[in-house]
């Protein structure tokens, strides 16, 4: 909490400051622990229930940490459309959490958002920042065992000229 | 802030100018686009290989990195001139990694224009905008706010002066604030963000406040799902958006500005401060802007993801550090904004076009589109079309042009169902209304709304009720709550919704939704709220059969609502030594008959995550979809168990 005081420290003290410092805390420690949010309600002299309604009031804002692999499944108009859908279920199938969600070994973490304006390669998913474009369920498991997830069904070497077809 | 005037504007501009045409005209280019959605098609490492290859080669050749053109269906897009060639310069794509060193070879090195990769020669027209002769879209687009869109460098300033930037904004300053507010009445200029109000009108108000300061918000939250244009445009040209929020705030007198972005747009935010800064260098923004008495300046601010923020007095909540709640207008903002005081909130796309207003005149840009919707307006057009990216049209095109002339129709000879225009608020229009013009009025009374511009396309394989139950969900998550319409309608629809698609719910449940539809539609506190009905009600305006087949049959005759379909492999065309569908399945719920080699679904293992589908190859196209779910047991049974 040391680096949050000194983070603080180069907002101005005022009310108008909170989202910005709120931004600011969640860039330094990834998400916004209760603690964070008590120190920040001190530091601009409001009630920490005040801090906590605007914190929540906004989707970025989050209260766990990040695993050490974060998924964004984008379930915008276009990328529903193209099936997006259909992707965050088999995320939420092969690292068993659901959107919201961090894996009890912190390896993995999931969430949704509405849009990434990337709409032209619905249905799209970021994944520790990289946009996967044209995401189909299969490349779900593909992306997930790159990174080293153990797949819930035995996967052997098969299947991969197998999944090169565009989705439906 | 101390700015450090290089020099005087004209002679930057000059020097710009002379170095653009030498570019132009005699130096290998090489552009490649690099926005957001390039990147996420590999634009970076077609980037990374050129400059590699080009290194390797000695290669002497300019690499400019360049925003969107719209042809988003073809990224990685590359265009090259190549002087000596005697050819025009000619774009390409997709070019990924693996096809840069025959370009290289070819067009780079040599004079072979890799034809097989072109998608056309790029032309220009008298104002300079670029266009593809060979594409035929380009002969009903009209890009005013596009016009530099995938040509300049976004990050160059001078590339902007050189194509005359900045120099409206000259003459503006020395012209009375009263003249540019009458220009944008001349040119009858709509807001882009959405509803369409007269901008003129706004600014006057604002103008006529005796109070001070007045501030000046440019939204560019662009929060409606499936939508781009805002992105586009200041990912690529935010130089336009700059000058234009710099002469609206001399016309209205306001000292400070705001750009509000969203936190889902991190390259826009990036770039948009490199462009600040290049401005207060040159002196177009800061203290004493090019030597008049003018100060004005402006500040970013990170949106932190709620699409209620879009709505104007929610963003200036925001904006304050509150929650981002809409509260009642009147008072409008031009009475009583930011921090109370006179603001004037306009789309990112409205400032652009008021700088092609001042530049071109009012006059003339009310001579574009209809009498009553002035100008161009810049389409998202994404899901199921050929030529998914952006489009820009006069007003009065119709949506069947814009589709299939300007979008080449919907892909893989399907089945053309609806258009959802206008975000969430807005409606999924069909067939039927294929021919309506695009502009405010008319797709209002068609039940959707122009909005900030997203289009998404959706055919045979999308089912309406779904999408229904997808836009009330979103609305019911992005609600803020502050009315009980909103927050318990809202919620109600939703579950109606569920049980539909879930082959759950009666009659009853239908005429219940239209009723509490209809209700919230009149009741909500904010426009989030009562747009919300909107997606219900065009829905089943346009498509009730669907509504009446999950009702009544407990069937979804697009083959999507999970509960109501599953999958079953035809034995007839089952190649049955083919295991694709067999390896690939999540859940190993695909298994071979030992005996006849056959494939069939397990049921009770089934996901319907459809990869089986997906996999099947296109020859035997083996899997469909059936629907309702029990109609897999006749099929069963007739092909004898
Ligand atoms: C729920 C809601 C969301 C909105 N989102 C946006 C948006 O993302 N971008 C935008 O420019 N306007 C949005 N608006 C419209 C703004 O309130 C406002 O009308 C607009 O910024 C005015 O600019 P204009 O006159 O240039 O259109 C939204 C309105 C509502 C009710
Ligand atoms: S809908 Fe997914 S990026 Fe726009």
């Amino acid at each position: 909490m040391e680096e949050l005081q000194e983070l603080l420290k180069t907002y101005p003290a005022n009310r108008h400051s909170l989202l910005r410092i709120l931004q600011a805390a969640q860039r330094q420690m990834g998400y916004l622990p209760g603690e964070a949010l008590r120190e920040v309600a001190s530091y601009v002299g409001v009630s920490p229930a005040e801090v906590y309604g605007v914190a929540t009031f906004y989707n970025q804002f989050r209260f766990i940490p990040y695993g050490t692999h974060h998924t964004v499944v984008c379930l915008g108009t276009a990328c529903h459309a193209m099936g997006g859908q259909l992707i965050l279920d088999a995320f939420e199938r092969e690292l068993d959490i659901k959107a919201g969600e961090i894996t009890p070994d912190h390896e993995w973490s999931l969430d949704r958002v509405g849009c990434i304006g990337c709409c032209t390669k619905a249905p799209v998913v970021v994944m520790n920042d990289a946009i996967n474009a044209k995401m189909t369920p299969f490349k779900v498991e593909e992306v997930l065992a790159g990174l080293g997830l153990q797949l819930k069904r035995s996967t052997d070497s098969e299947g991969e000229e197998a999944g090169e077809r565009e989705p439906q | 802030m101390k700015k450090q005037v290089k020099g005087n504007l004209n002679d930057l501009r000059q020097g710009a100018h002379n170095t653009w045409e030498e570019l132009e005209t005699s130096a290998l280019t090489v552009r490649i686009g690099t926005p957001t959605c390039g990147r996420a098609a590999g634009s970076l490492d077609t980037l990374q290989t050129f400059r590699e290859r080009i290194a390797k080669e000695g290669a002497e050749a300019h690499l400019i990195e360049v925003g969107c053109m719209g042809l988003c269906f073809a990224e990685p897009l590359v265009m090259i001139n190549n002087p000596e060639s005697g050819l025009p310069p000619i774009l390409y794509g997709p070019i990924t990694y693996e096809h840069v060193q025959r370009l290289v070879e070819g067009f780079v090195l040599g004079d072979d224009p890799c034809l097989e990769l072109a998608l056309g020669t790029v032309e220009f027209k008298e104002d300079g905008t670029p266009y593809i002769p060979e594409m035929p879209r380009f002969e009903i687009e009209e890009r005013l706010i596009l016009r530099n869109c995938g040509y300049i460098d976004p990050l160059n300033i001078e590339h902007y002066l050189a194509r005359g930037g900045y120099l409206t904004l000259q003459q503006v300053l020395q012209t009375e604030p009263e003249k540019v507010v009458s220009e944008v009445e001349q040119a009858r200029l709509r807001g882009r963000g959405g509803a369409g109000f007269p901008t003129a009108t706004k600014w006057k108000l604002c103008r006529q406040m005796e109070k001070e300061p007045k501030y000046i918000i440019c939204n560019a939250d662009e929060g409606d799902p499936g939508a781009f244009m805002d992105r586009v445009v200041l990912e690529s040209d935010p130089h336009s958006v700059i000058e234009g929020m710099v002469i609206a705030a001399h016309a209205i007198g306001a000292s400070r500005g705001f750009v509000y972005t969203r936190a889902e747009y991190p390259l826009v935010m990036e770039r948009l401060k490199v462009a600040l800064a290049q401005a207060r260098e040159i002196g177009v923004l800061g203290d004493a802007i090019l030597g008049s008495g003018f100060n004005f300046d402006i500040e970013l601010v990170g949106g932190a993801g709620a699409f209620a923020c879009g709505e104007e007095t929610a963003m200036i909540a925001s904006i304050e550090g509150q929650r981002g709640m809409p509260r009642p207008r009147p008072p409008y903002p031009a009475v009583y904004g930011l921090f109370g005081e006179p603001t004037v909130v306009d789309n990112v796309k409205t400032f652009a076009l008021v700088q092609r207003i001042l530049e071109q005149g009012g006059e003339w840009f009310s001579r574009i589109g209809t009498p009553n919707s002035t100008g161009t307006a810049v389409f998202a057009l994404a899901g199921r079309v050929e030529q998914i990216g952006l489009v820009e049209v006069p007003m009065g095109t119709t949506l069947r042009e814009v589709i299939y002339d300007v979008g080449g129709g919907i892909p893989e000879g399907r089945q053309f169902k609806a258009v959802q225009i206008g975000g969430p608020a807005g409606g999924c229009l069909s067939e039927s209304s294929l021919d309506l013009p695009v502009d405010y009025d008319s797709l209002k009374e068609a039940g959707a709304i122009m909005g900030s511009g997203g289009m998404v396309v959706l055919d045979e394989s999308n089912c309406m009720v779904e999408t229904a139950r997808f836009f009330v969900d979103f609305l019911a998550r992005e609600c803020c709550g502050k009315c009980t319409m909103g927050r318990l309608g809202v919620k109600q629809m939703l579950l109606i919704l569920a049980d539909f698609v879930k082959g759950e719910g009666d009659e009853e449940d239908l005429d219940l939704l239209e009723k509490l539809a209809e209700d919230i539609g009149q009741g909500c506190l904010c426009h989030l709220g009562g747009s919300a009905a909107n997606p219900v009600l065009t829905t089943l305006r346009y498509f009730r059969d669907e509504y009446e087949a999950h009702v009544k049959e407990k069937r979804c005759p697009a083959l999507v609502c999970k509960e109501l379909i599953t999958y079953y492999v035809v034995p007839e065309k089952c190649e049955r030594a083919c295991d694709h569908c067999v390896l690939t399945c999540p859940t190993e719920a695909i298994v071979t008959d030992e005996r006849t080699r056959l494939k069939k679904v397990l049921q009770d293992k089934c996901v319907k995550c459809g990869t089986c589908l997906d996999v099947c190859p296109p020859e035997y196209s083996a899997v469909i979809k059936v629907s309702p779910p029990e109609k897999v047991k006749e099929l069963e049974e007739a092909a004898g168990g």
